[in-house]
């Protein structure tokens, strides 16, 4: 969807089965999708997956954006142990998680951890559109919840990276549910006075958006980020016509006053960073 | 009574004639005053609010005022242009915020009844922060320091249900359904199909008696066979019953652990 995928140009790499599997960027090329420039896959990468051509910001893995943010070495996974959960007894819906597994080499649409970021500590979740579109089920809920409470326990900020399609479906009401459960803990984290920056970034919709991504008292996004509670076909649908150029876009929510400033991901480390020590209460 | 399927229940959860909103708040409260608008924008006709009497004569139970809000559908095509088919714009979950914030500094209960096939998919709410407004809601009323009670009457769908559904008991009637969003959106998106609505609704646990087991909700109140429809006065007096039996319980409580028990309540939720 967000790269196509020319040739393979190594046919043993595609055979390869190493964590890079799970950004979408397979082959040595890529054709941005946006300028529809080929470039060479290395230097996307060097440039923060960000098209060197146009400045597209393609949809990176939680493993690359982990890599992006926190300092070398901080990274210390939270809940992890969390299992995906199957209250419905969903038809072929945990043979599909599996499967995804092995095949993206993640393990669930978030991942949680305490880092430090340019040597402030910090806890960070990273949602990864490329399980399951980023949904949040039960796992999702749970890890979020852990990461919230764990920022309270070591009074430390928190810094969510949004990317999801929403509630995930499979999980019925109980994915409903996680976003009772995830805005009740930063009711917790607010009122114990503790950072809370929100990052959208492409796309972040339906359940996520109605819950903790919507919550931060700082709320960044990446340049033309998708960002909504309704899908853009949806509202299509309800309201019989096309939706102008750039609606629901970061330009638009910044333009309509739902988030405070749109960060290029090139300067996204160094803005967190600079967020972060604004909000302690001792001088630099 | 023979056994009614999910999808059986849908039908019933939205049948025109099934009491509304306003047709439990005049049966089960006394001189309600309605209060309007977000303060901010307008007024969302689909969301209903204000105070009113609840108390119990007949048991000795004299009235105390309470806060209450309620999704509110038509039960005509021309009601339900006005009331916009009970899916709610951001100004009405944020009017429905105002007014629980107030029933807070005031110190009075809260009752909400759920009755929506979702939050308004348009155009001026994505511009007003459809989402944001949903969200905010979630995170203040987990924490809001008056007792709540939920009362699923129809169809609760999605998180426009769930922005007034965050209270410290959530119940369904009988025949209402509570779900993640519509059996014909799960159909399309999961099948592939919208016409499969009928196997989705059998498959989402979207009844009381299944979300009980799960323990989304704490009570299931009766209704008489066909529907609440056929008995409303019945229905309405179980559920003032249990309303009013439920605030003085959690009355005895005291603010904190009213608000940490109503964080248990959905900190559990999907976890086994
Ligand atoms: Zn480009």
């Amino acid at each position: 969807m967000v790269i196509d995928k020319i040739k393979k140009v190594n046919k043993q790499e595609k055979q390869e089965k190493n964590e890079k599997a799970s950004d979408m960027m397979i082959g040595k090329w890529i054709k941005c999708d946006n300028c529809k420039q080929i470039l060479y896959k290395e230097e996307v990468h060097n440039n923060f997956s960000v098209c060197p051509n146009c400045g597209k910001h393609f949809r990176i893995s939680s493993r690359r954006r982990i890599k992006q943010i926190a300092d070398e070495g901080t990274f210390e996974e939270i809940g992890a142990e969390v299992e995906t959960q199957d209250p419905l007894n969903f038809d072929g819906y945990l043979k599909k998680i599996e499967t995804l597994r092995e095949k993206t080499k993640i393990n669930e649409a978030v991942k949680c951890g305490t880092c430090e970021i340019n040597g402030e500590k910090a806890v960070l979740a990273v949602m990864d559109s490329n399980f399951m579109m980023g949904s949040m089920g039960s796992c999702v809920g749970e890890r979020i919840t852990l990461a919230i409470e764990k920022s309270i326990e070591l009074k430390l900020p928190l810094v969510i990276f949004c990317v999801s399609g929403g509630a995930r479906m499979q999980e019925g009401i109980i994915s409903l549910m996680q976003m009772a459960k995830t805005s009740a803990a930063l009711a917790k984290h607010n009122k114990a006075g503790l950072l809370y920056i929100s990052i959208l970034t492409d796309p972040t919709t339906g359940g996520v958006t109605a819950s903790f991504a919507s919550l931060g008292d700082v709320i960044l996004s990446e340049p033309n980020a998708l960002i909504g509670f309704a899908g853009p076909r949806v509202i299509e649908q309800t309201i019989n016509q096309k939706l102008p150029e750039g609606f629901q876009r970061s330009e638009f929510l910044l333009e309509h006053g739902f988030i405070d400033k749109i960060v290029e991901r090139k300067d996204m480390k160094e803005t967190l960073y600079k967020i972060i020590k604004l909000h302690k209460k001792e001088v630099k | 009574m023979a056994k009614i399927t999910a999808s059986e229940r849908v039908n019933l959860a939205r049948m025109a004639e099934r009491p509304k909103a306003l047709d439990y708040i005049n049966e089960i409260f006394t001189d309600f005053m309605e209060l309007h608008g977000d303060r901010n924008f307008g007024d969302d006709k689909s969301i209903i609010g204000g105070i009113a009497y609840l108390g119990d004569s007949s048991k000795k139970i004299s009235d105390f005022p309470v806060t209450v809000i309620g999704e509110q559908k038509g039960k005509n095509v021309k009601e339900n242009m006005e009331r916009n088919f009970g899916m709610c714009n951001p100004e009405g979950y944020r009017k429905a915020l105002r007014l629980m914030k107030q029933a807070e500094k005031f110190g009075r209960p809260i009752i909400t009844f759920i009755d929506t096939p979702g939050a308004y998919p348009g155009m001026g709410a994505e511009e007003r922060g459809q989402g944001e407004a949903i969200a905010r809601n979630l995170m203040e009323m987990s924490e809001l320091e008056v007792p709540i009670i939920c009362v699923v009457i129809g169809e609760g769908s999605s998180g426009g249900a769930l922005a007034i559904g965050v209270g410290d008991r959530v119940v369904m009637l009988e025949n209402a359904v509570y779900s993640i969003l519509s059996p014909e959106g799960f159909a399309s998106i999961l099948y592939k199909d919208a016409s499969k609505a009928k196997e989705a609704a059998e498959n989402m646990k979207i009844t009381a008696q299944d979300l009980k087991k799960l323990n989304v909700i704490d009570k299931i109140i009766s209704e008489p066979e066909g529907g609440a429809q056929n008995d409303l006065k019945q229905v309405a007096s179980s559920l003032k019953e249990y309303i009013i039996k439920t605030i003085k319980e959690l009355e005895k409580i005291s603010k904190d652990e009213l608000v940490q028990e109503r964080y248990n309540k959905f900190r559990k939720m999907g976890q086994y």
